[in-house]
Order: C-alpha cells, then sequence, then structure tokens
C-alpha cells in the first residue's frame, strides 16, 4: 500500500504546486463561475421566487461549465513538455498517477466551486438549510464530472479544435451528474429528502473513481504512443 | 514487403473468421450489399402497403399514428447500432484487428441518421398527438443524448489524423459510451417522473396485429438498409486503409478497366 | 383502395398530412443522401486511388503506390 501512496502523493504535490505558481489560470476558472451565475438573473428576470426555483439549476450548469472550461489543462501542459511520457514510462501504475493528477485538478478547479456555491445561492434567496444539501451535492458531483472529464481531456490530447471536441464528447455524460446534483438540492427543498440522490451520487463517485482511471489511462497511452 | 495475407490464408482455410481480414471481407461485402439493399427495398415496398393500406385506423389517434412504421424501426435501429457500435470496440480494443475498427466507423453515420430520424418522426407524431413537438419524456431525452453520442464519436474520430489512434480513441469513447447510455436512461427517467408526474406515453395499448406486422416488416427493412449501407462504407474503408497492397491495386486496376 | 375512399383522403391523411408526410419525407430524404454519399466516396476513393497508382509508375515492381510522396 505504501508503495502506491508514494507516487500519488508524488504527482499529487507535483501537480498541486504547479497549480500555484500558476494561481491566476486557478482563479479564471472560480470567475467565470460565478460571472455564469451571476448572468441568469439578467436573462430571466429578478422576481425572487423564479429566480429561487432555478437556483439549483443554475448553479449545477454553472459548475458543470466551469469544469468543461478548465479540463484541456488537466494534461496539456505535461503533453507539451514530455513529462506525460515520463510518466506513462514509468513503472508504476498509470491509473494511479491519473487518479492523482485528476484529484489535483479537482482541488484546484473543483473545491473553490464547491465552496463558493453556497455564497451564491444566497444571491438567489435559497433558504438556508438547503444549502448543506447544495454544497454535498457538488462535493460529491463535481470529482465525478473531473473523472469523466478526464477521460474525454485524455482521448481529445493535442487535437485541433479539442476544447469543443471536449464539450461535445463529455456532456452528454454528464448529464446523469447533473440530474441527481441539482435534484438532490430540489428532492430536499421539497421535503421528499436528498438522501436518495446524494447516495447515487456517492455510488456514481466511487464507480467512477473504478474505472475512469483506465479508461483515462488508455486514452493517455493511445494519444501519446 | 511480403504478401502476408496470402499465406494467412493458406492457413485459415474454411473459418469463418477468415472474413476478419479485410482482404477476405471485402469481395464478401461486395457480394452482400446488393442483396441486402434489394431485400431492403422490397421489404419497405411491403411494409410500407401494410402500413398504409392493410392496418386499420387507430380509434385514439386516427391517421397520424402511420408514423410509427418509420418511428419504432428508426429507434430501435439506432439503439442496436450504438450496441454493434461498442461490441466492434471492444473487439478490436482486445484482439486488436483491423476490421472491428473498420467496422464500428462504418456503422456510426447510420446509427446517427436513424437516431435523427427518431427524433424527428417522434416530434412530428408528438405534436398532434400530445399538442407539443418535444417534451421532456424519458425516451426522447436519451433519444437526444444518443445522438450527441454518436456525434461525438463522429468528430473525435475524424479530428484525429493518426488512424490507429483515431480508431483506438474512438472504441474507447464508444464503450464509455455504452457504459453511460443505461445510467443516462435510468436517470433520465428518474428525473422525468419527478417533475412531470404521469409521462406520455404514445400508441393505445391494443394495437392491431396489421400494425404490428408493418412495422415489424419496416424494421426488418432498416436492419437490411443498414447492412447494405455498412458494407459499402467497409468497403470504401478498407481500399482507402489497405491501399498499400498489392490486391487492392490489382482491384483499383479492375475498377478503372471496367470504367 | 381497400381502406382510402380516394387518393385525396390518402394524401391527406384525414388531417395529419403534414405530420405523416413530413415524416416520411425526411426519412426519404436522409436515405437518399446517405446513399448518395456512400456510393459517391467509393467512387471518389477508387478514382483517387487509381490516380495515385498511375503517378507511381511501376516503383518497386510496379507493386506500391509511393502517394506518400505526393500526399
Amino acid at each position: 500500500m505504501n508503495g502506491l501512496l508514494g507516487p500519488f502523493v508524488a504527482v499529487l504535490r507535483r501537480d498541486l504546486m504547479l497549480a500555484w505558481r500558476g494561481r491566476a489560470d486557478v482563479l479564471v476558472t472560480l470567475a467565470f463561475f460565478i460571472v455564469v451565475v451571476c448572468l441568469f438573473p439578467f436573462g430571466i428576470g429578478p422576481e425572487t421566487n423564479q429566480l429561487r426555483a432555478i437556483a439549483p439549476g443554475v448553479l449545477w450548469v454553472a459548475a458543470l461549465l466551469s469544469t468543461l472550461l478548465s479540463l484541456h489543462r488537466l494534461f496539456a501542459q505535461d503533453h507539451a513538455d514530455g513529462t506525460l511520457e515520463q510518466l506513462l514510462l514509468s513503472p508504476e501504475p498509470t491509473a494511479l498517477w491519473v487518479v492523482a493528477k485528476v484529484s489535483a485538478h479537482w482541488i484546484v478547479t473543483g473545491l473553490p466551486l464547491v465552496v463558493a456555491a453556497p455564497g451564491l445561492a444566497l444571491l438567489f434567496d435559497v433558504e438556508q438549510e438547503a444549502l448543506g444539501v447544495l454544497t454535498l451535492s457538488l462535493a460529491l458531483g463535481s470529482p465525478i464530472l473531473a473523472l469523466l472529464g478526464a477521460v474525454g481531456a485524455a482521448l481529445t490530447l493535442g487535437l485541433r479544435g479539442g476544447g469543443v471536441l471536449l464539450a461535445l464528447l463529455v456532456l452528454p455524460l454528464f448529464v446523469p451528474v447533473l440530474i441527481f446534483g441539482a435534484g438532490a438540492v430540489d428532492a430536499h427543498l421539497s421535503g421528499t429528502g436528498a438522501a436518495a440522490q446524494l447516495l447515487l451520487l456517492g455510488g456514481g463517485l466511487l464507480g467512477a473513481l473504478a474505472l475512469t482511471p483506465f479508461a483515462c489511462a488508455a486514452a493517455l497511452r493511445i494519444a501519446v504512443e | 514487403m511480403m504478401n502476408t495475407s496470402s499465406l494467412s490464408q493458406k492457413r485459415t482455410p474454411k473459418s469463418i473468421l477468415r472474413f476478419a481480414a479485410p482482404q477476405m471481407f471485402y469481395p464478401l461485402a461486395g457480394t452482400l450489399a446488393p442483396w441486402c439493399a434489394g431485400i431492403a427495398a422490397v421489404l419497405t415496398v411491403i411494409g410500407l402497403y401494410i402500413g398504409f393500406f392493410v392496418a386499420p385506423t387507430d380509434f385514439q389517434q386516427g391517421e397520424v399514428y402511420r408514423v410509427i412504421f418509420i418511428h419504432v424501426p428508426a429507434a430501435w435501429m439506432s439503439m442496436l447500432i450504438y450496441l454493434a457500435m461498442a461490441f466492434w470496440a471492444a473487439v478490436g480494443l482486445v484482439l486488436n484487428t483491423r476490421m472491428s475498427f473498420i467496422m464500428t466507423q462504418a456503422l456510426a453515420p447510420t446509427g446517427a441518421m436513424f437516431c435523427f430520424l427518431a427524433l424527428w418522426t417522434g416530434a412530428l407524431w408528438g405534436k398532434p398527438t400530445w399538442g407539443t413537438y418535444w417534451v421532456w419524456d424519458a425516451r426522447l431525452t436519451s433519444q437526444l443524448l444518443l445522438l450527441f453520442l454518436y456525434l461525438g464519436f463522429m468528430a473525435l474520430t475524424q479530428a484525429i489524423e493518426d488512424q490507429r489512434r483515431a480508431d483506438r480513441a474512438g472504441a474507447i469513447i464508444a464503450l464509455v459510451g455504452a457504459v453511460n447510455v443505461p445510467i443516462i436512461y435510468f436517470s433520465v427517467q428518474w428525473w422525468n417522473t419527478l417533475h412531470q408526474g404521469a409521462s406520455v406515453t404514445p400508441t393505445g395499448s391494443s394495437m392491431a396485429s396489421t400494425m404490428l406486422a408493418g412495422m415489424l416488416v419496416m424494421a426488418i427493412a432498416s436492419w437490411a438498409y443498414t447492412f447494405a449501407v455498412v458494407f459499402w462504407r467497409v468497403r470504401s474503408l478498407i481500399l482507402e486503409r489497405e491501399r498499400h497492397t498489392d490486391w487492392v491495386g490489382a482491384e483499383i486496376d479492375a475498377q478503372e478497366g471496367r470504367s | 383502395m381497400m381502406k382510402w375512399e380516394s387518393w385525396s383522403a390518402f394524401w391527406s391523411m384525414d388531417g395529419a398530412a403534414l405530420f405523416v408526410w413530413g415524416s416520411y419525407a425526411v426519412t426519404a430524404l436522409l436515405i437518399a443522401v446517405e446513399l448518395v454519399l456512400v456510393l459517391r466516396r467509393r467512387s471518389d476513393v477508387v478514382r483517387r486511388l487509381a490516380r495515385l497508382r498511375r503517378a507511381a509508375p511501376l516503383a518497386n515492381g510496379g507493386r506500391r503506390t509511393s502517394e506518400e510522396i505526393f500526399e
């Protein structure tokens, strides 16, 4: 176990450090999230009841788009400077450091969204008791988005027009996460309780954690060879 | 440099597996395609005749229901073709056979076309029956997402120039999509029942046997059509990919001489 | 005509002509387009490969096209 933990932590720490050096890039994702969320009232109108009703969906769609925006960065830098090939040649299992890289990516781009979401929800006058469910649903759901997105990012690595292609590839796959994520908050607000949705999101996270790293590893090997 | 295909041909004389070699499959596809196209044409005529002149008017929906004779087969085909693509993708990734990837890519455009047709005819059917072209019904929504999966697959394989990478990347996304299709369907169904209450269901419960017959004949016709088009597309793909080989050269010379 | 009173009744589909014929017309159109594309692709491939073959006369004993040069 320790033998696997070492390289995992090494890759994780390296990616976090790189992200820290390029802080501005990271903040762009968060800023995008905030701006998108704030655009909706302008499009829909300032009526509080309506805004309250759409808030979970808006926050979730915005989180999904922000995730998408940052995905191409997941492997691009390492691909450009050859690190990726070195990692693929290393004896450590590919799926392991893929998870490490995705974890680092999520900590850098996903976690800020989770933290910012309750504050933004207040702009939509969401009841305070639902904020916990919203945060939890994003905390469980956004790592799934990152894991699924990693497969798309690996497949489109280095392609011209890769960003748009990546969106086309992964957005249909994001739909179940969106449904259960936004649905959790809705269910909580309507009184039915969000346990089912949250459990499904948790199960989805475990499933994605078990399967996508291998798909991602295979895609990376194909892209680099 | 060596003519390896003729060697392998000698080794496996009569096995069905010999058609896993593009050189062997090419003439087979060429022979089968016109037959499939013919069967498709004949069955379409029979199916439409049953559909329009034998099947009775639906007592609930009137004549509009006659869209069913293309709508249901198109919806079936769109799902079946995606499954077939995922199957060939898996075979290709595991056994590393060239024909599998060719099949995957030859199937995709026809699948996307059937998927779009199912949506289009569904919308035109929905307007008079439900009063709207579109409802966010579980089936319609999953069908829409399936179309996006098809488009994603085709866009990805087109965008990658390296043949080998395009084949494999396409196979991976086809498999990932296939794993996700049931999840998408389940989640959409869940979401739909939560939001809309009773969902709208097309067609009356009692279907006249002639209606069913017409639909089945049309379904078989679309199978035959799919086989024909896929065989033709496979032949072009094989020629493109095997252009360095002797037999393709001979084939091209023969084609040139004919025209 | 066992079911329909007249051809005009057939074409009007009891008022649902737009929906029924709209479905069938688009289906026919797409199938026609797909067939044309598939068959034209084949003739394009044959023509292109034939041109490449002529452009590489008897290289390697006439066996292989050296299209890499031209692509």
